[in-house]
């Protein structure tokens, strides 16, 4: 295994080393404090009663008058004492369902109770009785309206995206292809389930504590729901182990349930998850359809591109609407389309709802757009890595919502140093000639040891994944960092952005650190609670460093000139920080200073239109993998990846390369393995029994290249890193199956039982040949 | 569920003396009763080793562990792994190499480690050997690359006081 690793700078004092992650010795030693982790005494412990069918009408709700209900709390829609929503961008998610019910596992009523054996009992006790109706559940149900769910036609959100003359673009190309392409959930899967800590303070507000990413999220939704002001309602996280977006607005939902019992019961309420709940009840990756037309010419010049992209955002709206917006303005991946039309819906079914999932809409459309790509240098008969040489993004090339990129353009360089790192082509050479060579035995009768019938294939993917909230969503966001000097004199960071373990509290202080010449271990960054620490908008949309982090960095400047301004003297190593800070508490009292986000000059957006600077900046990658499958079982196993990906700068390269790994194996799980499966709208392999991800024995060596293309917007040119490295590895891997077996997937993931059927369709089976 | 019996176990090195029911799993036992919350759940069906911890020297899933079958056992968590403040060369490496991100899969993950590593000491295993030790432990962050280079460091034998795999 390695990682490329660039020199970090000699200039630079924090940045571009591996510290060792802060809070790394607490979760070695057992210390760190999960939400479950925190004693229950003289709590209640809480359950969610929820619906058993996908849709219908609630007739009655009854408690079992046999069971003694007298210790237990009761709590359904009547309760809430404000609105009864989960509020995001759309109002149309109760918090408790009320008569209607729009998909399995909604909530309708909750429990609490000091033993969590009794509360289990209890459950079985509260009978729900229904007037069911036929659901929807499938994407082609909701287009052709067997039911109206929602507004008059099912459609959430329809984006269009419009460049150049797609009609006249497709008839003056060479080649015309056509496919469709089929992806479907996936579970976010973190391996802390959910959990929330509710209670009812003194002074009549909420202090709710939890794994979360957002909790500005959470803290608007209470807000709403039991109709408090903004400061009689506290929401801090505590440790939280993994999110990927899943915990980005799912949260609020149980935050909101947590407080609904503690409120009515007044005593310290905790909900936690199981893994069965947590999978068949909470968000996951949006499922879908993309249809896709692209034309190129002879020479390999792409014309024009035609991608029809429908997601199924299951029962509400959450936050569907973006994801579908992040997936439109990345389907035309890293390459140059004249002319482009783009044209996404997402429609409503009676499945629970979908929402964030890193990636946000773009693993999907550049897993069907990479997949076209390497259908069309098949066509042309074209090496697939010299179609995207001849069509990657450059400087000064034009996306299809007509922004013109200006700088810190990579498609080329990630592509090269992937090509050169995996010996692509070399390696492209020996596996065909092996595959021939083995087909040739089995066909002469001389089977190989072990009679198994292995193909090897390598396949390459190239995508690029803009940083940030799209268009004006950072104006809108506004985000707020502060930073303040501790009573003692050292500095704290305060933002209400989240580690999620991605590595946020150690990049925040590498970066303070460098601007007051401190040691990264001597910043300290406040837990996000939102009594203290400003908005800085959510954890998600690989925004964390680029915009926040920029945010902390100024924030540094600011605390530094302070400091400058009182001594007359530079603040540049700790003992002068600490002198300085030390006489600006006893002459002037606290320090507090704060920065908010500004929207650089060229960035211009309509919203309407859809053109203009989707995002400030993108960052590329590129990812060759090698799989090996055998044709009997039709198993595909993924033997070594390697990948380059251009995040600007490398802030912390060892935390960077982890963010790339683990966000690969998410890819590579999404791609062979994770499938949910569905039964009348309810999930029936909601457990790690069934709902399989890849172990440390089914994960290839991940081999990463760090590309460092500083962009002018992020602190020290940082990009953002997390959600792209789960872009790229689905495509790859089934370019590496057809090169292995001459079949072309269209769906993923790519299970044995699909695999085999392709196989068998193309004639490819030992009773085939 | 019938009443609580009392057993004496050693935990982390400790004599203890705890009651609870039999069929109490012995991950509720220590993280309620034994206030040693390093284990953690993330499935209790046997399937992720979040709830690692050593029976007499074995990994098992304490999860699927009755606290009725401990009599007299030896078991050791996450939070026996150091040595008071110092870490074991295995912990260095996780925090050295990135081996943990969210943390909540690093308990089982050094527990199921540290069981390889015992086995045979002062052997280097190779990558595929600490993919398969680790395959029952299930880490969602990381993607395994450094978890498995972190272990593959921390099983070099190096001078006493010099830190772990920093070099590649
Ligand atoms: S909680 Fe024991 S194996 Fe998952
Ligand atoms: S570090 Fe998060 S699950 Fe392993």
């Amino acid at each position: 295994m390695s990682t490329a690793t660039p020199k970090p700078r000699a200039k630079w004092a924090a940045v571009g080393h591996s510290v060792p992650k802060l809070d790394a010795y607490t979760k070695v030693t057992g210390a760190a404090v999960y939400v479950d982790d925190i004693p229950a005494a003289g709590m209640l412990h809480g359950r969610t009663v929820r619906s058993t069918i996908a849709r219908g009408r609630i007739c009655s709700v009854t408690l079992d008058p046999a069971f003694d209900w007298s210790a237990v709390t009761v709590v359904d829609w009547r309760d809430i004492p404000g609105e009864n929503v989960v509020a995001l961008i759309e109002s149309d998610q109760p918090l408790l369902a009320h008569d209607d019910v729009r998909h399995q596992d909604e909530a309708i009523v909750l429990l609490a109770h000091e033993d969590p054996e009794y509360l289990l009992e209890a459950m079985k006790h509260v009978r729900i009785e229904y007037e069911p109706l036929e659901p929807v559940l499938t994407i082609e149900d909701s287009l052709a309206r067997k039911d109206v769910l929602y507004g008059s036609d099912n459609v959430f959100k329809t984006i269009h995206i419009e460049r150049g003359n797609t009609a006249a673009g497709l008839a003056s190309a060479d080649v015309v292809v056509e496919a469709t392409y089929r992806f479907g959930h996936q579970e976010h899967l973190y391996i802390e389930n959910n959990g929330m800590i509710a209670v009812r303070t003194r002074d009549g507000g909420l202090h709710v504590r939890g794994s979360l990413q957002c909790p500005h999220y959470v803290h608007k939704a209470l807000c709403r729901a039991f109709a408090l002001p903004g400061d009689k309602v506290r929401v801090a996280q505590t440790v939280t182990g993994g999110g990927f977006g899943g915990k980005e607005e799912y949260p609020s939902m149980i935050a909101g349930h947590a407080a609904l019992l503690a409120w009515k019961s007044g005593r310290p309420v905790r909900l936690m998850y199981d893994r069965l709940e947590d999978i068949a009840a909470t968000t996951k990756r949006h499922p879908g359809v993309i249809h896709i037309r692209a034309g190129v010419q002879r020479d390999g010049t792409l014309v024009a591109l035609e991608s029809d992209i429908v997601l199924d955002g299951g029962a509400y709206a959450t936050l569907s609407a973006v994801v579908l917006s992040r997936g439109a303005i990345h389907a035309g991946g890293p390459y140059r389309w004249p002319h482009a039309r783009i044209h996404a819906r997402v429609v409503a079914t009676n499945t629970p709802p979908n929402g964030a999932f890193r990636g946000f809409g773009a693993p999907q459309t550049q897993f069907a757009l990479e997949c076209h790509i390497d259908r069309l240098a098949a066509e042309l008969g074209m090496d697939p890595v010299d179609l995207r040489r001849r069509n990657a993004l450059i400087i000064g090339d034009i996306t299809p919502t007509g922004q013109t990129l200006h700088e810190s353009v990579s498609a080329h360089e990630v592509l090269e140093r992937t090509l050169e790192a995996s010996r692509f082509h070399a390696r492209r050479k020996e596996f065909t000639k092996a595959n021939a060579k083995a087909e040739a035995a089995e066909r002469a009768g001389r089977s190989s040891p072990g009679g198994r019938r292995l193909r090897r294939g390598i396949g390459c993917a190239l995508v690029y994944h803009g940083a940030g909230f799209t268009g004006s969503g950072e104006v809108r966001l506004a985000s707020k960092a502060a930073m303040e000097l501790t009573e003692d004199g050292w500095p704290r960071i305060l933002a209400g952005t989240t580690e999620i373990g991605q590595g946020t509290i150690t990049v925040f202080a590498q970066v303070a650190a460098e601007a007051l010449g401190l040691a990264p271990a001597r910043v300290q960054v406040a837990e996000p609670d939102t009594a203290r620490v400003p908005d800085s908008g959510p954890t998600v949309a690989s925004r964390t460093l680029m915009i926040v982090g920029a945010l902390v960095g100024e924030c540094a400047r600011d605390m530094r000139a302070a400091l400058e301004g009182l001594t007359g003297k530079p603040v540049a190593n700790e003992a002068a920080f600490r002198r300085a800070a030390k006489r600006w508490l006893q002459e002037r009292g606290p320090l507090r200073v704060e920065a908010k986000y500004r929207k650089p000059e060229f960035i211009q957006w309509n919203e309407d239109t859809y053109q203009g600077d989707a995002y400030g900046v993108f960052s590329y990658a590129a990812l060759v993998t090698e799989v090996e499958v055998d044709l009997d079982t039709a198993e595909t196993r993924v033997l070594d990846v390697t990948t380059a990906q251009d995040i600007g700068k490398a802030i912390h390269p060892v935390l960077a390369a982890g963010q790339i790994e683990g966000g690969v194996l998410q890819g590579l799980g999404w791609a062979l393995l994770e499938e949910v499966r569905w039964k009348d709208g309810r999930v029936w392999n909601a457990q790690l029994t069934n709902y399989i991800i890849p172990t440390s024995a089914d994960a290839p060596p991940i081999h990463t290249i760090l590309v460092e293309n500083p962009t002018s917007l992020g602190p020290f040119g940082a990009k953002g890193v997390g959600e792209m490295p789960m872009d790229v590895p689905a495509p790859a891997v089934v370019a590496a199956i057809a090169h292995a077996t001459g079949v072309r997937m269209t769906e993923i993931p790519v299970t044995p039982e699909r695999l085999r059927s392709a196989l068998r369709a193309d004639g490819n089976t030992r009773t085939g040949r | 569920m019938s009443g609580p019996v009392t057993l004496k176990l050693r935990v982390n090195g400790r004599a203890m003396t705890l009651s609870a029911p039999p069929m109490k799993r012995l991950l509720d036992v220590l993280r309620e009763e034994a206030h040693l919350t390093g284990a953690k759940e993330g499935c209790g069906e046997g399937e992720c080793g979040a709830c690692s911890v050593l029976l007499d020297g074995i990994p098992v899933n304490s999860c699927l562990v009755p606290f009725g079958q401990c009599e007299g056992a030896r078991i050791t968590t996450v939070e026996g792994l150091a040595s008071g403040r110092r870490l074991s060369a295995l912990q260095q490496a996780f925090v050295e190499m990135g081996g943990s991100q969210c943390g909540i899969c690093t308990p089982g993950m050094l527990i199921a480690a540290t069981a390889l590593l015992d086995r045979k000491p002062g052997r280097v295993p190779s990558e595929d050997e600490v993919r398969t030790a680790l395959a029952g432990n299930l880490c969602r962050c990381t993607g395994y690359q450094r978890i498995v280079d972190a272990v593959r460091a921390a099983a070099k034998p190096r001078p006493s006081g010099s830190k772990p795999g920093r070099g590649r």
